[in-house]
């Protein structure tokens, strides 16, 4: 917190539980400091003014467009990338997490460019709802529409979310 | 990195915001930055400095009286539209923040945010003029409310001085025996409205129309309030001819034409989005009568 208007600022993130720090200049997006200061590609960066949803990541677990954020502005922030999604399975691995899973099961990408943001957008809109009640047509529409996808047309994204909706509520993870 | 190059200050305080403000030339205040951030990274703004309100503490409050909803600069699109509280004593809030863009970016954008950035193609300015509403701004000299028709100057323009910050909107409680709606076309859910109609219709003790006025979303340079109770008034709730209020509605208006719609295309849509919504809040407020 400062009233000196400075040109750079350091700036201290938990991403993906993992603390980290980079000096950026105060016009960095999140989304740049993300991949370019941080080396997480896994975000995308689209259109870069608010329209794709590609670069969709989670500030303190809700969705936001990572493009449409100054990366000074989440200094003491945690952060959940796509990298972020997968868990440990305990022996050495990781296990995707029921987005991931649904997405590969329902073939719901082709090129991937646009998957990122989906995925975390619907990890935490999925989180968030009550998993014992099944998921509504309009609820579905909902978690897909701020994301653009020009390969599927997105009949299998939003039955990957269905399907994922389906896994969650009989128990899988989170 | 598009943004041309600015510098940044993060205050704590009001105080400290306007000092900043005061102080240096080509400042601008950034909130959610939902609209602002586009407009940087297209360079169509270049601030010299943006003071960020995200530090301030005490903004991020939405207040209830019976009177009306006070919504502080900070308070988030997406906590206005789970607010029960707010939705009660002013329904024409959920209703319309729910056709703001996207999840991800209700996230952050902010009401107050968008009213102050004034576009014309923007919910929360139609909701403000509609509800009759006002800000509160707090400039070096002291804090002063500004009434919605003295905000507005034009398409992304307020009367407001370099040195100020809105702290608040505060919406007008509904009347009682009134109902309202909002609704929009858009290209795909949560784009920017071709055309959005927000509307309030009053029933009189005898069920009859009062009043019904409506406000919209891209029609026109700055928000507006059209009365169309000439139309309607005093026909029995049931029997109200809401497509010539529609009708009437459509010789109020002064739409522009750009590359998403024609002017004559978005004058057909304030009729046809009049009709529907003036007869769903007529039956709202028809249904509150009945149960009073």
């Amino acid at each position: 917190m400062s009233t000196s208007a400075d040109a750079e600022r350091t700036v201290r993130l938990t991403v993906n539980g993992v603390p980290r720090e980079a000096t950026v200049p105060v016009r960095r997006v999140l989304a740049d400091a993300l991949r370019d200061d941080l080396g997480l590609t896994g975000t995308h960066v689209g259109c870069a003014h608010g329209v794709c949803g590609s670069c969709t990541v989670l500030v303190d677990g809700d969705p936001v467009r990572s493009c449409l954020v100054l990366a000074v502005q989440v200094d003491g922030a945690a952060v959940t990338t796509v990298e972020g999604l997968a868990r440990d399975d305990g022996r050495g691995g990781q296990v995707l997490h029921p987005v991931q899973e649904a997405f590969r099961e329902c073939h719901a990408l082709q090129c991937g460019f646009c998957t990122p943001g989906f995925l975390v957008t619907i990890a935490a809109g999925l989180e968030a709802r009550d998993a014992s009640t099944e998921i509504t047509d309009e609820e579905v529409e909902d978690l897909v529409g701020g994301n653009l996808c020009r390969c599927t047309g997105y009949a299998n994204i939003k039955k990957a979310v269905r399907h994922a909706a389906a896994t969650m509520r009989e128990g899988g993870r989170p | 990195m598009k943004p041309a190059p600015f510098r940044y200050a993060d205050p704590g305080s009001v105080a400290e915001a306007l000092e900043v403000l005061a102080g240096e030339e080509g400042a601008k205040v950034l909130a959610g930055g939902q609209s602002l951030l586009p407009l940087l990274s297209m360079r169509l703004a270049a601030p010299a400095v943006l003071v960020d309100l995200n530090r301030v503490p005490g903004l991020d409050a939405v207040e209830v009286t019976e009177d009306g909803v006070r919504v502080g600069a900070l308070v988030r699109h997406a906590e206005l539209l789970a607010h029960a509280g707010a939705a009660r004593v002013q329904p024409l809030l959920t209703r319309a923040t729910a056709n703001v863009a996207h999840p991800a970016i209700r996230n952050r954008g902010t009401t107050v945010g968008s009213i102050a950035h004034a576009d014309p193609s923007g919910e929360m300015t139609a909701v403000l003029a509609l509800t009759g509403g006002s800000v509160t701004v707090a400039e070096p000299s002291g804090e002063r409310t500004v009434g919605w028709r003295d905000l507005f100057v034009g398409p992304l323009e307020t009367s407001l001085p370099a040195a100020a910050v809105v702290t608040a909107a505060a919406f007008p409680a509904l009347p009682p025996r009134s109902g309202t709606a909002f609704a929009e076309v858009s290209r795909r859910r949560g784009d920017y409205a071709v055309c959005g109609a927000g509307v309030v219709v009053t029933l009189d003790g005898d069920r009859r129309v009062a009043a019904a006025r409506a406000s919209y979303v891209s029609v026109g340079p700055v928000p507006a309030v059209h009365d169309l109770t000439g139309a309607v008034a005093g026909s029995p709730v049931e029997d109200a001819d809401w497509a010539a209020a529609g009708a009437l509605a459509r010789t109020l208006v002064d739409p522009d034409g750009d590359l998403h719609a024609s002017a004559d295309y978005r004058r057909l849509l304030v009729g046809v989005l009049t009709e529907r919504t003036l007869a769903s809040a007529a039956a709202e407020a028809a249904a509150k009568a009945t149960a009073a």
